[in-house]
């Protein structure tokens, strides 16, 4: 077997856990490369942090095995594979100060207490926590916190990064401010991250690449802005916010748009040459893309109900319109709605996406 | 604002108090006028009139008294030790649960259940030169002639060590899986093997419950009577020096000689209570500033 070397080229996965009958993680493959940061994305349970653990070597998995530089690393203990992670609740060590705790690893390796030093330093630096050496955890705030447990292992130079939902216990402006951060440190170091959470903005905003998981299974893996505009399945455009979901019949496909009729309207989407007249489909829109009132040319709207339920947000308003007795839409608009209001709705076609029935 | 907090706070103070005062009666009765009582009496010998130190100097001037600190010492020390460092070791091994962990842990406590005199008449039926261990090692020809295991220091080592492991097992094992289990991920995934986890990241969390540990089975074994009597050699040996106290009050009926001995004997379990204080201060350092207790 060859040694998988100090750096990271690639990282693959092939993974499954099961804990009894059940099936938490199911054959999950992914190849991650070099200097990527990889989101694992999906609501609680879903197996994101499962599949994190078994990269750290944290939990064995049931099958399957992980390559780091086409070398199996599955067999080594979390202290051999020379990957950082930082976790939810920060977990640094309360008894030790701020510097011992950013120079713990360190100490364990063959390096003179002048070298610890000085990395530490420079550490302590880079996350701009100098001058709270001598501090404990107990002293420090949630963000300082969190910025010390980025630099302990950042410290050691280690081949990839993992990040357990790392924000998760921050406040939401701070939220934003450390995200930045670790962006920042990301690509400034030219780390390989993966990094998990549940929250789709921070996915969004950090990866290169998003796996979205549903109980253990991947439901669709892509840049940021492919999740975000093209999600391939129901339950991943309900996750990246997409609010009206119409069940379909697929009438005509011509020019590689589809129309459908269902739940008592008429939509057209933008569609793949598998798309066949007669198919149950799921068509979906975001709230934001539906357009509405004075936005749409008179006599241009697709369909036209009453608004029932506004909700102030500030800068716009997202409101429930009724178009038919089994169907309300959700719109966001800039314009004044009142409750039984009459207004006419459109369905952009290039922002209604088609997806297979559930 | 500031004068509704301090109006609230005191208000809180007053029935903090009303809640606390039957405890602190209970202490008062109970602990602080029998102790001070016992100080009184110990320093008023019989023959005597007013204050005198006579029956600590007679206690300090006959070796076969004081020679029972000694013993004591050397009964409690050794024994919390070993009591220590297998629940330790066990409680160690439990923190993140095991198979069966509830049968195993109402097996490991049961001796408390049971009480000291059916306990130590269970040892003298098992361990006894007639008894089924000795027979059995006999019997396997494994030994030729048996073990002795009662009626001298080890017996009472043996009763001890049954009667303090459990509780001392069962504080370790909820002070220990009480410390976050990402605290071990950590550092793991930093490089520290196991060994180096327990070094430097466990046993520094669990040395203040160690140092808690250490105190209350030591001064519980440090008083040990029953088991000393039955199981050891109550004349000679295992000659404890809570009974030497027995024997000044209920054979000689001296009850301020007897008094003067219990003094000595809180005095050394208070010297024992102060070196284990230091010793847990220099151990780690930071848990008595109250950042590593959780």
């Amino acid at each position: 077997m060859n040694a998988p070397g100090d750096t990271l080229e690639s990282l693959q996965l092939g993974i499954t856990k099961r804990y009894g009958n059940k099936t938490v993680l199911d054959n999950l493959q992914l190849d991650i490369r070099k200097g990527e940061f990889v989101t694992f994305l999906g609501p609680s349970g879903c197996g994101k942090s499962t599949a994190l653990s078994i990269v750290a070597g944290l939990i064995a998995a049931t099958e399957g095995e992980i390559r780091l530089n086409g070398a199996r690393v599955d067999h080594l203990p979390p202290e051999k594979r020379a990957f950082g992670m930082v976790f939810q609740n920060y977990a640094l060590f309360p008894h030790m100060t701020v510097f011992d705790n950013v120079s713990f690893g360190l100490t364990l390796k063959p390096l003179s207490k002048d070298e610890v030093k000085k990395r530490t330093d420079a550490m302590l630096k880079l996350v701009q926590l100098t001058g709270y050496e001598d501090r404990y955890p107990g002293q420090l705030s949630g963000g300082q916190q969190q910025r010390v447990a980025i630099a302990r292992a950042l410290v050691l130079h280690p081949r990839l990064m993992l990040f357990d939902e790392p924000l998760s216990n921050l406040d939401a402006k701070l939220r934003v401010e450390m995200r930045a951060e670790i962006k920042q440190i990301h690509s400034a170091l030219g780390l390989t991250s993966i990094y998990v959470t549940h929250d789709q903005a921070e996915a969004l905003s950090l990866s290169d690449r998003i796996v979205v998981l549903r109980n253990g299974v991947l439901m669709q893996s892509g840049t940021p802005q492919e999740i975000h505009d093209r999600p391939n399945n129901v339950f991943v455009a309900d996750f990246m916010g997409f609010r009206n979901f119409f069940k379909v019949r697929i009438e005509s496909v011509s020019q590689g748009v589809a129309e459908g009729i269902g739940d008592g309207i008429r939509l057209r989407a933008r569609a793949g040459s598998d798309v066949q007249p007669g198919a149950e489909m799921v068509m979906a829109i975001r709230p934001d893309d539906i357009r509405a009132g004075a936005q749409i040319a008179p006599g241009a709207e697709d369909v036209s109900g009453r608004v029932e339920v506004v909700e102030y947000l500030g800068r716009e308003q997202e409101a429930a319109v009724r178009i038919n007795d089994s169907t309300r839409v959700w719109l966001r608009t800039a314009e004044a709605l009142r409750n039984a209001d009459t207004i006419g709705l459109q369905f952009p076609t290039d922002k209604v996406v088609l997806l297979p029935a559930e | 604002m500031r004068a509704v907090a301090n109006d609230e706070k005191s208000e809180f103070d007053a029935l903090a108090l009303f809640c606390l005062l039957p405890s602190l009666l209970y202490v008062l009765c109970m602990f602080v006028y029998p102790f001070l009582y016992g100080v009184y009496l110990s320093l008023q010998p019989p023959k005597i009139d007013g204050f005198s130190f006579a029956n600590y100097l007679a206690f300090f001037s006959d070796p076969y008294q004081y020679s029972t600190i000694w013993i004591t010492f050397s009964l409690a020390i050794p024994t919390t030790v070993v009591v220590l460092v297998l629940a330790l070791w066990l409680a160690y091994g439990m923190r993140r649960g095991i198979f069966m962990e509830r049968t195993v842990t109402t097996i490991l406590i049961m001796p408390i259940s049971l009480g000291v005199i059916l306990l130590s008449e269970g040892i003298l039926g098992f361990y006894g030169s007639q008894g089924w261990f000795n027979q059995m090692l006999l019997g396997l020809g494994l030994i030729k002639e048996p073990f002795i295991l009662t009626h001298n220091y080890a017996g009472v080592m043996l009763a001890l060590f049954m009667q303090q492991f459990p509780f001392c097992f069962l504080m370790l094992l909820g002070y220990i899986s009480g410390i976050d289990p990402s605290l071990e991920r950590s550092a793991r995934m930093l490089g520290a093997t196991p060994s180096i986890v327990f070094r430097r990241v466990m046993l520094p969390l669990i040395a203040p419950g160690l140092a808690i540990a250490f105190a209350l089975v030591f001064v519980m074994s440090f008083a040990v009577f029953p088991s000393a009597i039955m199981l050891g050699q109550p004349a000679g040996t295992t000659r404890t020096i809570s009974i030497a106290a027995y024997q000044k009050a209920f054979e000689q009926y001296d009850m301020s000689a007897a008094s003067a001995i219990a003094v000595v004997m809180g005095l050394c379990q208070l010297a024992a209570l102060l070196v284990i204080i230091l010793f847990r201060r220099r151990l780690s350092p930071a848990a008595t500033m109250g950042v590593g207790k959780r």
